[in-house]
């Protein structure tokens, strides 16, 4: 069974990481994930970083800026991640942009992911349906899930249609903003989460963008299966540094 | 073959909408919409006479005798320096306002380089009465002072664009990333043929009253409506899609476009993306694309600021592979001195932009019965310091 799936269907809320591959420090793309498999996430979301990453606030915009400076490429992320299944069992996502992974070549990049133990994609702007029409029978072939976005201005008809083609889980972005922590979520989010419970898709959600505690962590996993932090571990890795890792998953648990 | 856009948005290979699925309504709701409404009379009635009145068209199209002499050609140049605001900008940013009211938005947005549609657009909010916010990157507000200060005179708020390299492309981001942010209220204008479909083709559409002037204008001058070249400077590209828009499919027409060599083109320090890009993607769209192998976005450079795009609009990037029209790069140098000739032979001093295209008559001969026009895109007033600095006036 794929290694999402699996994680799916453990008891309990699911809580995934999302960290800037190259940052803070070039090499600690291993180091990072091995602090978080052993503080005992669920999975990890690592970020290939680009220069222009529209969909991202300030803070995983940074990260990446740093990353590309640190030398970070998408060869080298495939080089550290060479060796990654002798100790990684967690399920991976790469997410990125699509240009990087254009460059890099659509099936060369499926290829290196399926080698290096790669689960799924999540890339936030290739649109679904021309993923559908181009790419799917590709990543299909490796293997790969790709997971999409939805936003509470998402239809309810093009939910439906992004279920039917999506596996995995959904990525429910929190509110109408780019990614960022927030301290709290509003009547509104609330609504949303409960709105999109009721539709009893097939696939299962996490939410993401603004979960940084524990608090939010939890009103954001009342309904979805679990959710997805990114800015606020970063900010946390940029404070505290990689050794610490394990103090911020304990505080999200609590 | 045509040259305009599909049902789908692409030109050729190029186009598409390649956004977050967060834009996803606001950009379907203008797929839907933007053609319904511009075609409505009501719509066509305002946006006629908001030209004619408050722009001042149409522009002429005036036939440079000195000009033609030294080069022993016909030229003709369509005078959109006289636009109000010293630029073609505004007709884009006239339509689009008025498409925004008809949707019911109630606050604007809009990306700005050197500040020219950033002005443009605080314009058309001051004259509709409607919230209008402009990104523009840190290192362009300092360089770009008074067209800071018009905006503001205008009513906008000029934000700075902090991330990336604090350029046009920046400022792209982060109105992109307040349109994710506030995506009911709000109607992201765009200033050139680029982004996510349906901007191109609407933003061409909206500008291709150049052309459709032109052909008006040569019918009364030459007898007949189409030269044998035309001539626009390519950045973005929207004034040359909308000195192009009527010929595209009219094999009569030689079509030129002046993209901005910089110090050169090999030099690392250029913007000529026809030459320097690849395919890729950028603020939402498939084109010819300034980047690194790795696929990261490479800051382009010009002496001009609305020229140093990393990209161009996905019109031109299928002009250019499909071999329909000819590519020519002009580097600083030598638009500086055609901004120069132009100012001395025809009293007109053009932006450094539209000098861009003068520049190619000093290396790119024509016969002398053939018609060619060059449009003016815009007045130099707002360069007249990189002026004074680089010939010491």
């Amino acid at each position: 069974m794929q290694r999402i799936d699996q994680a799916f269907q453990k008891p309990g809320k699911l809580l995934s990481i999302y960290f800037s591959a190259g940052h803070p420090q070039r090499d600690d793309t291993l180091p990072i994930l091995t602090a978080l498999q052993d503080a005992g996430v669920d999975m990890v979301e690592i970020g290939l970083p680009f220069s222009d990453p529209l969909a991202d606030g300030p803070t995983i915009q940074e990260s990446a800026t740093q990353a590309l400076k640190n030398g970070m490429t998408t060869a080298r992320l495939f080089d550290q991640l060479r060796n990654v299944r002798q100790t990684i069992h967690l399920p991976l996502v790469l997410m990125g942009y699509f240009n990087p992974i254009l460059q890099y070549g659509v099936e060369a990049f499926c290829r290196e992911c399926a080698a290096v133990g790669i689960d799924g994609l999540i890339i936030p702007d290739l649109p679904v349906d021309v993923y559908h029409e181009q790419y799917q029978s590709l990543f299909e072939q490796y293997g790969l899930y790709n997971m999409f976005l939805i936003s509470p201005q998402t239809s309810e008809a093009r939910i439906l249609y992004i279920d039917s083609v999506s596996n995995g889980f959904i990525y429910m972005v929190s509110s109408a903003s780019v990614t960022g922590a927030q301290k709290t979520f509003g009547d509104a989010q609330q609504a949303y989460f409960e709105r999109i419970a009721k539709m009893e898709l097939q696939t299962p959600q996490l939410v993401g963008f603004g979960i940084s505690n524990a608090a939010t962590f939890q009103a954001a996993t009342t309904h979805a299966k679990g959710a997805i932090i990114g800015s606020a571990f970063i900010q946390f890795l940029n404070e505290k540094g990689v050794d610490r890792i394990p103090e911020f998953i304990e505080q999200i648990r609590s | 073959m045509s040259y305009h856009v599909n049902e789908k948005g692409y030109y050729g290979d190029f186009g598409g909408a390649y956004i977050p699925e967060m834009l996803y309504p606001n950009v379907q709701e203008l797929q839907q919409q933007y053609k319904r409404i511009t075609a409505t009379a009501e719509f066509k009635k305002s946006f006629d006479d908001l030209l004619k009145d408050y722009v001042g068209r149409p522009t002429p199209l005036y036939f440079a005798q000195r000009l033609s002499e030294k080069y022993q050609t016909k030229l003709y140049l369509k005078r959109e320096d006289l636009c109000h605001t010293g630029a073609h900008k505004v007709n884009n940013t006239i339509g689009q306002i008025l498409l925004a009211k008809a949707l019911g938005k109630n606050r604007i947005i809009a990306e700005t380089g050197a500040g020219q549609h950033g002005v443009a657009t605080a314009t058309v909010c001051a004259l509709m009465g409607i919230q209008c916010v402009v990104y523009m990157g840190a290192v362009d507000i300092q360089r770009q002072a008074p067209n800071v200060a018009r905006m503001k005179m205008l009513g906008a708020e000029v934000r700075p664009a902090q991330s990336g390299s604090k350029t046009l492309k920046d400022a792209t981001n982060e109105a992109i990333r307040d349109w994710i942010n506030n995506p009911v209220d709000t109607h992201y204008i765009i200033g050139s043929v680029v982004g996510p479909h349906p901007y191109p083709d609407m933003v061409a559409r909206f500008q291709s009253v150049i052309s459709e002037e032109i052909q008006q204008q040569l019918r009364e001058k030459e007898g007949r409506d189409y030269p044998d070249h035309l001539i626009a400077c390519v950045g973005g590209g929207s004034n040359a899609a909308g000195a192009y828009y009527h010929y595209l499919d009219n094999p009569k027409v030689n079509i030129i476009a002046v993209e901005a060599a910089g110090i050169g083109i090999d030099t690392g320090a250029s913007a000529a993306t026809s030459v320097l890009g690849k395919e890729g993607i950028i603020h939402g769209s498939k084109t010819l694309l300034m980047q690194t192998p790795d696929g990261q976005i490479i800051e382009p450079y010009s002496i001009s600021a609305g020229l140093d795009y990393p990209g161009v609009g996905p019109m031109h990037a299928h002009l250019f592979r499909s071999g329909r029209a000819e590519f020519i790069a002009a580097t600083d140098d030598e638009a500086m001195t055609a901004g120069l000739t132009l100012s001395q032979l025809e009293g007109i001093i053009p932006a450094i932009e539209t000098a861009h295209a003068f520049a190619i008559l000093e290396h790119r001969p024509f016969q002398p019965d053939e018609v060619v026009v060059i449009n003016l895109s815009g007045r130099g007033d707002k360069d007249l310091n990189t002026y004074i600095d680089y010939f010491k006036l």
